[in-house]
C-alpha cells in the first residue's frame, strides 16, 4: 500500500487499466504533452503513445462524440473535460446517442467521461460546478463521485470496465488535499455501493464527494457535544445505493442530505423523496437538506464560502435534527 | 383610533395539563363596549366549559379567534381597547391577569356520576348550552409549535407496535415531543407492560413490513391445509367507517377524559374493597332533616351528603387515603378538598368540581356545597379553581340502581370513594338478648378503590369499617 493523493489514485487507477488493456485510450484538451489542466496524465503520452493518450481540439461535442463512436466500435476511451462545466457542450452527444445506444441497438457504450468538478477555490461560474444530477436524471448514464484516494482508483477502474457511459466526477478540491492508503495492485470498487464513512447513532448524512470531509468536520463538532452522527458516503449517485441510505435511517430515524450541487433539482431532492416514500414510518424528524444556493457559483471568495456548504452550516442543520 | 391601552384577551389556562382551548361563543361582536369582569367569551377545555370575562373596560377592538376554533393556551383572542390594527395574531403567551387565573394542582375527571337521591335537586342532567364540537383544529400539528401533539412517524409506528400512547411518554424533543429515543427508553422500562407486545418476530431488522402479525416462520407459499386459526378480524383504519356506523368527532372534554382515565390507570395500583353499610338511622335522621333543610335552605341533604359528611371525618384519621405521591415523596394534609364526580348532559362527560376544607363543612355547608358545585357544572359556570385542587373524590354511579362498581382514581389523588343504590334487603340482626333474626333493612354498598403503592388493603379496611360504623352508628353531625 502506497499513500496517495486523490490525484495520484486517478493516475494510478487510470494508468493500471491502459496498461492491463489496450482498448483504453485518453483523450481530452492537454491531456498528452502537457499532462493535463491538474496533471492527472503527467507522463501518459511518453508512457503510451501519442494514439492512446490524445490532445484533442478545443471541442467537447467532438471529443465524445468521437469517444462515443469508439466504445461502439469495441475501444475503452476515457475523456477528460478540463472542467466538469464544459460538459455542457458535448450534451447531445452524451445524452442523445451515447445514453441511448444501448436501449435503441443493444451495443455497449464503454465509455468514461472524467469531470474534474466542485468549487472551493475561485473558479467562479465556470469552474466550480457539479452537475451530477442533471446526468443521473438521464437514463443509460453512470455517474460516479469518488471522495477517498482509495475509491478514487477503484471506482475508475470499475468505470472503465463499465459497458455504459459512466461520467467520472473528479472534486477539485480534493486532488491534493486529500491523501490516503491505496492499494498497489489492480482492484475495482463496484457502482452503486455506498460507504459508511463514519459510524454513528443520532443522525445520519446522506452525502458523496468533497461534502464527505465537511460533514466529517462537522460530526467532530457535535461529538463534542454527544451526538452520534453517522456519514454515509454513497460513492455514486447513479446507481445509488438505496439499501444502505435506508438501513442509516431506520438506525438513527434522522436524516440530513448533503450536496454541494444546487438545492432545487439536486439529487438530494430524489433521496428524501426516496426516504419518505420507503422509509417513513421510521422518520422522527422531516428529512433535512444542505445544498448551495440556486444560484451560479460566485467568484468571490467570501461569497464562495457564503455559497458552498461550509462545516458549521452542517453541524447547524445537525444540532437542529438532534435537538428536534 | 381609541387612545386607550389595548389588553389582550387570551386563552387562560383552565389547570396545569390543559393545553389548548377552543371559542364556543363571542358574547360581544367587534366595536360593542364592554365592561371589566363581564362575560366576554364562552370557551370549552377538556377540564371546563365557561365564560371569560373582560379583562378591563373599553371597546372589544379585535376577534383574532372564531367560534369553533381550538388555539393554545396564551393565544390571543382579542384585544379590548387600543386600535385594531395592532398586532397579528400571533401566540402571545402573556400570563393573563384575569380572573381565571392557574392554579397548580391537576384535577382530572372520574367516574360517572348522577345524584343518588331521587330528591335531589340537580337530578335532571342539563344539557344546556350545545357540546363545542371539536373544533377543527387550525391545521396540521406544526412541530415547531406545539411539540406534544406531534407524533413523528416512527414514534407512532414504535407505540402502535408496542400499545403505547405516546401522550403518556416523557418527551425531550423540541417543544417537549417525544423523539423516538423517548419511546424507546420507555418501551425498554417496562413503560409498556400491561399493552400485548409487539406482534412482529423480533427476527430481522428488517421495518414495518405491513406484513400483518405473522408469528409463524415464512411459511412455504402454499397454506392450504393446517385447520389454521380464523384470521384475527382485520382492524377498521382510523377514518373508515364500516355499513351503520356513525362517526362523531371527540370533544375536547372527552379527549381529556380519556387521557385522564388512561393515565391513571397507568399511575395506580388499582385495588377496589367494598363494604356493606345498614343505613337505617340515616334513613331516620334524613327524613327529619330534609324537612328542616327544605324548609329553612332550600337544600336536599341526600344520602350523598351524609356519605360525603361522614367520609371527611373519617379522613381525619387515615392521612394516606387523603394523599398523594408526588415524586419520590408522600404528601399528607389537614383539610380535604372534596371532588364529587358530576354527569354533564347525558353520556356527554363528566367533570369533578371540588368543595374546598370540607373538613370546615357542617351537614348544611356540605349539602349546600354539593348542590351549588353540581349546579354549576351543569350549567357550565365553573371556574377553573372550583375544579382543582381535590384530594379525595366521590363518585355516586349507584343512581340508576348499580350496587357496586370500580371506579378509576381522580390522579394525583390516592382514593376515590364509590357510593351506590340504597336497596333493602334481607339482613341478620342480632338483638340485644344475642338471637339473630332477619331483617329488612336499607343497605348501600360503599367501596373504596386505593392507590395501593401508598395505600395497604389492611388500613383501607380499617378506613371502611370506621366510616360504616359512623354511618350506621349516626347520632348527628355532632356524634
Amino acid at each position: 500500500m502506497a499513500e496517495l493523493t486523490y490525484l495520484q489514485a486517478i493516475s494510478d487507477g487510470l494508468r493500471t487499466e491502459m496498461r492491463r488493456d489496450k482498448r483504453v485510450f485518453l483523450i481530452g484538451e492537454d491531456v498528452g504533452v502537457y499532462g493535463g489542466a491538474f496533471k492527472v496524465s503527467l507522463g501518459f503520452q511518453e508512457e503510451f503513445g501519442p494514439w492512446r493518450v490524445i490532445d484533442a481540439p478545443l471541442a467537447e461535442a467532438a471529443i465524445v462524440g468521437g469517444c462515443t463512436g469508439a466504445a461502439i466500435m469495441g475501444m475503452r476511451p476515457v475523456a477528460e473535460m478540463q472542467f466538469a462545466d464544459f460538459i455542457s457542450c458535448g450534451w447531445d452527444q452524451l445524452v442523445t446517442v451515447a445514453a441511448k445506444q444501448r436501449w435503441r441497438a443493444g451495443t455497449p457504450v464503454p465509455m468514461v467521461v472524467r469531470l474534474p468538478s466542485g468549487g472551493g477555490f475561485s473558479g467562479g461560474p465556470f469552474h466550480s460546478q457539479n452537475p451530477e444530477s442533471s446526468f443521473a436524471h438521464i437514463p443509460g448514464l453512470k455517474c460516479v463521485c469518488p471522495a477517498t484516494p482509495e475509491d478514487a482508483k477503484g471506482l475508475l477502474i470499475s468505470a472503465i470496465e463499465d459497458p455504459s457511459p459512466v461520467l467520472y466526477f473528479e472534486h477539485k478540491h480534493l486532488y491534493r488535499r486529500i491523501k490516503g492508503e491505496v492499494p498497489e495492485e489492480r482492484y475495482t470498487t463496484p457502482l452503486g455501493k455506498a460507504r459508511i464513512h463514519r459510524e454513528g447513532d443520532d443522525v445520519s448524512v446522506i452525502t458523496w464527494g468533497a461534502m464527505v470531509y465537511t460533514a466529517d468536520e462537522a460530526a467532530q463538532q457535535l461529538e463534542s457535544d454527544g451526538v452520534s452522527t453517522e456519514i454515509l458516503d454513497l460513492r455514486t449517485v447513479m446507481p445509488w445505493d438505496k439499501a444502505a441510505v435506508l438501513e442509516s435511517v431506520r438506525k438513527t430515524s434522522k436524516v440530513l442530505v448533503l450536496h454541494e450541487d444546487t438545492r432545487t433539482g439536486g439529487f438530494g431532492g430524489e433521496i428524501a423523496a426516496t426516504i419518505a416514500e420507503e422509509a417513513f414510518e421510521d422518520l422522527d424528524a422531516p428529512v433535512k437538506r444542505v445544498a448551495a444556493p440556486d444560484t451560479p457559483v460566485p467568484f468571490s471568495p467570501p461569497l464562495e464560502k457564503a455559497y458552498i456548504p461550509q462545516v458549521d452550516d452542517v453541524a447547524g442543520a445537525l444540532r437542529e435534527l438532534a435537538e428536534y | 383610533m381609541a387612545t386607550e391601552t389595548a389588553v389582550d384577551v387570551v386563552m387562560p389556562q383552565m389547570g396545569v395539563s390543559v393545553s389548548e382551548g377552543t371559542i364556543t361563543r363571542w358574547l360581544k361582536q367587534e366595536g360593542e363596549q364592554i365592561e371589566a369582569d363581564e362575560p366576554l367569551l364562552e370557551i370549552s377545555t377538556d377540564k371546563v366549559d365557561t365564560e371569560v370575562p373582560s379583562p378591563a373596560s373599553g371597546t372589544l377592538t379585535q376577534i383574532l379567534v372564531q367560534e369553533g376554533e381550538t388555539v393554545d393556551v396564551g393565544t390571543k383572542l382579542g384585544q379590548i381597547g387600543g386600535s385594531a390594527t395592532a398586532e397579528a395574531p400571533a401566540t402571545e403567551s402573556a400570563p393573563e391577569p384575569d380572573a381565571a387565573a392557574p392554579a397548580p394542582a391537576e384535577p382530572a375527571t372520574a367516574e360517572a356520576a348522577a345524584e343518588a337521591d331521587a330528591a335531589s335537586p340537580a337530578e335532571t342532567p342539563a344539557p344546556t348550552a350545545p357540546e363545542p364540537s371539536a373544533a377543527p383544529p387550525a391545521a396540521a400539528p406544526q412541530p415547531s409549535g406545539n411539540g406534544k401533539a406531534f407524533v413523528s412517524p416512527v414514534v407512532a409506528r414504535i407505540a402502535s407496535e408496542h400499545g403505547v400512547d405516546p401522550s403518556q411518554v416523557p418527551g425531550t424533543g423540541s417543544g417537549g415531543r417525544v423523539t423516538k429515543k423517548d419511546i424507546l427508553a420507555f418501551v425498554e422500562s417496562g413503560g409498556a407492560q400491561q399493552q400485548a407486545p409487539a406482534p412482529e418476530p423480533t427476527a430481522a431488522p428488517e421495518p414495518a413490513q405491513a406484513e400483518a402479525p405473522a408469528p409463524a416462520p415464512p411459511a412455504p407459499a402454499k397454506e392450504q391445509a393446517p385447520p389454521a386459526k380464523p384470521p384475527a378480524p382485520a382492524p377498521v383504519a382510523a377514518g373508515e367507517t364500516l355499513p351503520g356506523e356513525t362517526v362523531e368527532p371527540i370533544t375536547a372534554m372527552r379527549r381529556g377524559i380519556a387521557e385522564h382515565m388512561r393515565r391513571s390507570v397507568d399511575t395506580a395500583a388499582h385495588v377496589t374493597s367494598a363494604i356493606e353499610v345498614d343505613f337505617t338511622k340515616i334513613v331516620a335522621a334524613r327524613a327529619a332533616l330534609k324537612k328542616e333543610f327544605q324548609a329553612n335552605y332550600g337544600v336536599n341533604p341526600t344520602y350523598l351528603v351524609y356519605v360525603a359528611f361522614a367520609a371527611v371525618k373519617t379522613l381525619a384519621d387515615y392521612p394516606y387515603i387523603n394523599g398523594e405521591m408526588r415524586g419520590d415523596s408522600i404528601v399528607t394534609r389537614n383539610f380535604v378538598n372534596l371532588g364529587i364526580a358530576v354527569e354533564l348532559a347525558e353520556g356527554k362527560g363528566l367533570i369533578v368540581p371540588v368543595l374546598r376544607n370540607a373538613e370546615t363543612l357542617n351537614m348544611l355547608g356540605i349539602a349546600k356545597g354539593i348542590a351549588e358545585i353540581a349546579d354549576k357544572a351543569r350549567n357550565k359556570r365553573l371556574v377553573p379553581d372550583d375544579v382543582q385542587g381535590g384530594t379525595f373524590t366521590i363518585t355516586n354511579p349507584g343512581g340508576y340502581g348499580t350496587f357496586h362498581g370500580t371506579p378509576v382514581i381522580n390522579q394525583p389523588q390516592s382514593s376515590i370513594l364509590g357510593t351506590y343504590a340504597l336497596v333493602k334487603r334481607a339482613w341478620v340482626v342480632t338483638d340485644e338478648n344475642g338471637n339473630d333474626a332477619i331483617a329488612i333493612r336499607p343497605l348501600m354498598n360503599i367501596t373504596l378503590t386505593y392507590d395501593h403503592r401508598l395505600v395497604d388493603g389492611a388500613y383501607a379496611g380499617r378506613f371502611l369499617r370506621d366510616l360504616r360504623e359512623r354511618l350506621e352508628g349516626w347520632e348527628g353531625e355532632e356524634g
